[in-house]
């Protein structure tokens, strides 16, 4: 027999006039290798057929599943409920808008973000398909892909406090989506260009230092150092600015 | 209308996956107004979780000197046990070095040449060239003459599907996730578009279309172990079949991947077999050899994947606390500096989900679903057969690059380069095509689906559970339509299927179905899946052959004389199995023969 475990669940469904928000108690035993994921199937399944979350690939992949599990930010697919106290709470990750119970709109939030710092390349380069690709050290396309690993689960911005007290900050995701860009050099922006897109208040900047993002990262990406990069390339770039009395917009 | 937002575009993408995108992206560079659905942001996508790589003859690294789209075609003939459309796979061979290329240039950081001299882990020293120093490198797959997988790292999937999504944030393509196709507008036909609900808000829109285009991906969970996203439950295949004249092909032709890791299923990929991983048995001995003494672990995945249960079988089978039967993946031997770079996400997996460091423990495995070859079937130009103005891409189509059986790295390349080609295709045909609805046509769909919503909310139909039927449908795959069938198990399989069908078509809900409610979504879904299901089962049955992934013990052999041909499975209405149809398949350049790898080249028993 295994333990019994409760797990006490954030319940809201706003598509409900009336409802109201509230913590509701599930129990099930638990299995030997039971994963959060297995736990809230099986309560949707054999207990409330409305309990709304989101999975998508349940390997810790595609970074649909994130949510406050005992108050941390985490990915319930590879979460194991051995790790946790017979007794838990669920919640959905803030700063997302809430669509009902632990499932939250991440959509919304990253293809805004994605617009936001223009996460693309930009070349004035044109496609040849006869041409063979651009030769490029392997060193540099494994460094480009550490910081492309983010699965943006956003358990980074729920766990960041510039992030959830002002609705316009990239947070360590956004740092980490432009600090791909700049080590691309695919990428033909100048860092006065960079500047316009994260060298303020709402990106760079912002950052009070509690590195909570780093900390808790699933994809352990060092969230810090890309944060760390990308502020000195815009002090930099900055100070240059400043120098030729150049106006920053 | 009663729905209650209605869209109109030139062309409507149901899918946001790979080939969804990628052909939503040559459609918007032709000006027309497009629009995606999709049931999660696109970055969430199960082609996100594609680990090992994508196909192309560029021939750079040491070990693909030489290659050349030819050798890609044969290869991927070979592979399909000549069950491909041969016409599709000569285009694909061709144009998938220009994907590659153009995805370099979008922004996917492609594992490069080292040069070198280097020693592989079974011995043989090779030298990758000073001269293609910085292109683009590949690893080794299965059934290949060439190491031609292109990788980054074993995120390939990742990469290509955030670099696409790139494109399609800077085209400014407007994606509605959390959007689910429910049913086809269609007057038998010509397709109009599509009745969609919200899975924000439980409402229903209506998205109307010059050209609608299937990009749902698989239906692997049809299956209880699949390796697929739980997403993958084929509805896009569901709705299409539900028209009545849009046929599936090929339903029957599923791929299992030799190694998914008990007990969650989850991928461990071809890469790591590619790049030197052994198979091992109870007794850590290395059985592949003993069967494919040429190819070993890099056969085809059909014939690794019915090697391993036939070693098993044969009482050589792991009993652990992972699975009751089961066999062991090594890459030890890698090194730790390896596996932890190029194998990395296996690694992660292997340690989160069961606790095991690759570089020093064994992985277990079994083989699992992976893949669904079959689809909604189109000419090679990706028009869907039976309704003008349908398309369909990707592992939700049977454009027929596979035949009956895929090669890895296959599907990737599939997803990109066909959405390419075929998106050209839709773009022609929608600039040459005029917009006109017959409002009380789309008014009869939408109300279709109010009704049907309304009766399992309020019970009307029955008192069945979904999940109950759901979970039982599964398991039923897994008994009959596994990797080994026969007559007798299919027959009992395709009539409880039969059975499932009847009831899921009694299902009542238990909670109010108001909202973003996930009962609902299922409970819309289920009859369409078991459709689905008993178009693999059925086509199964009637198949009295053995080709690539469908494997009968009672007729063991393949038979050019006799099934040289792609079934096609209509679903009329009223009906509780399919109509099955049959078309020829033309070798127009390769005519059938031996693959060099499996059964009919080893023996039955093996070499052993």
């Amino acid at each position: 027999m295994g333990r019994q475990l409760t797990l006490s669940i954030f319940r809201y469904n706003p598509n409900i006039p009336g409802d109201q928000p509230r913590m509701q108690d599930y129990k099930l035993e638990e299995h030997e290798g039971m994963t959060l994921f297995v736990a809230l199937n099986k309560i949707r399944e054999e207990q409330d057929p409305s309990l709304m979350f989101d999975f998508v690939c349940r390997a810790a992949i595609c970074g649909s599943c994130a949510m406050m599990i005992n108050g941390r930010p985490r990915l319930a697919c590879k979460t194991m409920t051995r790790t946790l106290p017979s007794r838990f709470t669920v919640m959905p990750l803030p700063v997302f808008k809430l669509i009902g119970d632990l499932s939250v709109d991440t959509g919304t939030w990253f293809r805004n973000l994605q617009i936001r710092t223009e996460a693309w390349i930009h070349t004035n380069k044109k496609f040849d398909p006869n041409e063979l690709e651009v030769r490029m050290d392997n060193k540099v396309a494994e460094a480009i892909y550490e910081p492309e690993r983010c699965i943006e689960c956003g358990c980074c911005v729920a766990a960041c406090v510039t992030a959830n007290i002002r609705e316009d900050f990239l947070g360590a995701t956004g740092i980490n989506r432009v600090a791909r860009f700049m080590l691309d050099p695919r990428d033909e922006r100048s860092d006065a260009e960079y500047f316009e897109v994260v060298g303020n208040e709402d990106g760079a900047f912002g950052c009070v230092g509690i590195m909570a993002c780093a900390d808790i990262c699933p994809m352990e990406i060092p969230l810090q150092q890309n944060l760390a990069y990308v502020r000195r390339k815009m002090a930099k770039a900055g100070l240059k600015l400043d120098l030729k009395g150049f106006k920053v917009s | 209308m009663s729905a209650k937002h209605t869209h109109i575009c030139d062309v409507l993408v149901i899918g946001a996956g790979l080939a969804a995108e990628r052909s939503a992206i040559e459609c918007a560079q032709a000006g027309l107004n497009v629009i995606i659905l999709s049931l999660v942001p696109p970055r969430r996508s199960h082609s996100t979780a594609a680990q090992g790589g994508m196909q192309a003859s560029l021939g750079n690294c040491a070990m693909g000197l030489g290659d050349n789209p030819q050798i890609h075609f044969e290869d991927t003939v070979k592979g399909s046990d000549w069950g491909c459309d041969q016409e599709v796979a000569k285009m694909f061979c061709e144009t998938v070095p220009i994907m590659i290329r153009q995805l370099d240039y979008w922004g996917v950081p492609w594992n490069r040449v080292v040069a070198g001299k280097k020693k592989l882990p079974d011995g043989r020293e090779i030298e990758d060239l000073k001269e293609k120093e910085g292109l683009i490198t590949a690893r080794d797959f299965g059934g290949v003459a060439k190491w031609r997988c292109c990788y980054t790292s074993d995120g390939t999937g990742h990469t290509v599907q955030f670099v696409v999504d790139t494109v399609v944030c800077k085209l400014g393509i407007p994606v509605h996730d959390r959007m689910e196709a429910i049913a086809l507008i269609h007057d038998g036909e010509t397709c109009y578009g599509a009745v969609a609900r919200c899975l924000r808000t439980g409402d229903l829109n209506v998205y109307l279309a010059k050209s609608t285009i299937i990009a749902t991906g698989g239906a692997g969970r049809i299956y209880a172990a699949s390796t697929n996203a739980v997403i993958n439950e084929g509805t896009g295949l569901a709705i299409a079949l539900d028209t009545g004249v849009v046929p599936l092909g090929n339903m029957e032709a599923i791929q299992f991947h030799p190694t998914g890791m008990p007990p969650t299923f989850i991928l461990m990929t071809e890469g790591a077999r590619g790049d030197g991983g052994y198979l091992l048995d109870k007794n850590l001995h290395r059985f592949m050899p003993d069967y494919e003494p040429k190819k070993k672990e890099l056969a085809s995945r059909d014939v690794v994947s019915r090697r391993m249960i036939q070693h098993i079988r044969a009482g050589y089978g792991v009993s652990s606390k992972y699975a009751p039967q089961h066999l062991w993946l090594d890459i030890r031997h890698l090194g730790r500096k390896w596996v932890w770079t190029n194998l990395r996400e296996i690694a992660n997996i292997a340690m989160n989900f069961n606790g095991l460091d690759p570089a020093k423990d064994l992985i277990p495995v079994i083989p699992t679903q992976h893949y669904t070859m079959g689809g909604v079937r189109t000419n090679k130009d990706g028009y869907a057969y039976g309704l003008k103005g349908l398309f369909a891409i990707g592992e939700a189509a049977c454009w027929d690059l596979h035949g009956f059986n895929r090669l890895g790295g296959n599907s990737l390349a599939e997803t990109v380069t066909a959405g390419f080609l075929v998106g050209m295709q839709v773009a022609k045909y929608t600039l040459g095509a005029t917009q006109k609805f017959d409002y009380k046509l789309v008014e009869d769909f939408v109300k279709k689906e109010e009704e049907r919503i309304k009766n399992l909310i309020s019970g009307k139909y029955g008192k069945e559970n979904v999940f109950e039927i759901k979970s039982a449908m599964q398991q039923v795959m897994m008994d009959h339509v596994h990797i080994f069938r026969t007559g007798p198990s299919l027959e009992q399989g395709v009539a409880k299927l039969q059975e499932l069908y009847r009831r899921s078509l009694k299902i009542g809900l238990r909670s109010s179905g108001k909202g973003a409610n996930p009962e609902l979504a299922a409970a819309i879904r289920m009859p369409g899946m078991l459709r689905v299901a008993l178009c693999v089962a059925y086509g199964a049955l009637m198949r009295t052959e053995s080709r690539g992934s469908h494997f009968r013990e009672d007729y063991p052999k393949r038979d050019d004389a006799n099934w040289l041909k792609r079934t096609l499975a209509y679903w009329k209405e009223g009906a509780d199995l399919p109509t099955l149809d049959y078309e020829p398949v033309a070798c127009p350049y390769m005519p059938p023969g031996d693959r060099g790898y499996g059964e009919a080249t080893a023996g039955a028993k093996g070499s052993k």
